[in-house]
């Protein structure tokens, strides 16, 4: 699972996915296609987006949800808390 | 060569009328029956000369898989112009119209997608006012 996590931000594409959809949630591919179109200069094909939700799906960072009859992605941060889980981050003790 | 005339398949025609009238403000112009449909058009009240958007029915096998398809990935089938992206937003929200995505700043316009009730998702969008007079 970790391991997914890992691949799975390691992509500039992929973590520009989360970035918008932590700015807005709840987003369709056509969106997150036209947002990182305009947003940020990046003509991937639809098919080569939707792989990288599959990657970020994969890894539980993206989860998905249909309402009426479009599907829409959505960001989950919790697998995230896998990484100061195993590396915790030390409280500073200022001297 | 002119467009004078687009389509989009409508699940139900009447149901059909009803919303882009009714609710989106277009006016009637071509109501005819034809066998068991009808040759259903309609031109917004800006340019009633047209052009006119044909209602037309989804019955061909094909259409269902094609627009099912494009729905679940949230592709609008058609785009209108409108004056203030948000405006609509809030006056259709408040009829009750569902949106797949809000107001969006997309550089040179700003958008918005919504689902027509009758099988399609479709785009609004306004230019902005100082990218529009330069292009």
């Amino acid at each position: 699972m970790v391991v997914t996590i890992f691949r799975a931000l390691d992509d500039e594409t992929r973590r520009l996915v989360l970035d918008e959809l932590a700015s807005r949630d709840g987003q369709t591919l056509f969106e997150i296609c036209s947002t990182l179109a305009t947003r940020h200069g990046l003509s991937l094909t639809r098919q080569a987006i939707s792989q990288h939700l599959g990657v970020l799906e994969e890894a539980g960072l993206v989860m998905t949800e249909r309402r009426g009859r479009s599907k829409f992605h959505y960001f989950n941060p919790a697998p995230l808390a896998e990484i100061t889980r195993r590396w915790p981050i030390p409280e500073r003790t200022d001297p | 060569m002119r467009i004078e005339l687009t389509s989009l398949f409508v699940d139900d025609q009447r149901r059909a009328l009803a919303f882009y009238t009714d609710v989106l403000g277009f006016t009637k112009r071509h109501d005819i029956s034809v066998g068991d449909d009808f040759w259903l058009t309609v031109v917004s009240p800006q340019s009633p000369e047209g052009p006119e958007l044909f209602l037309e029915p989804a019955d061909h096998p094909a259409v269902k898989p094609f627009r099912d398809a494009l729905m679940e990935d949230g592709i609008p089938l058609a785009q209108f112009a409108v004056d203030d992206v948000e405006a609509e937003y809030e006056r259709l929200t408040g009829l009750g119209v569902t949106f797949t995505q809000p107001p969006t700043d997309a550089g040179d316009a700003v958008v918005a997608v919504f689902d027509d009730t009758c099988g399609n998702l479709v785009q609004i969008i306004a230019m902005k006012p100082e990218r529009a007079s330069s292009t």
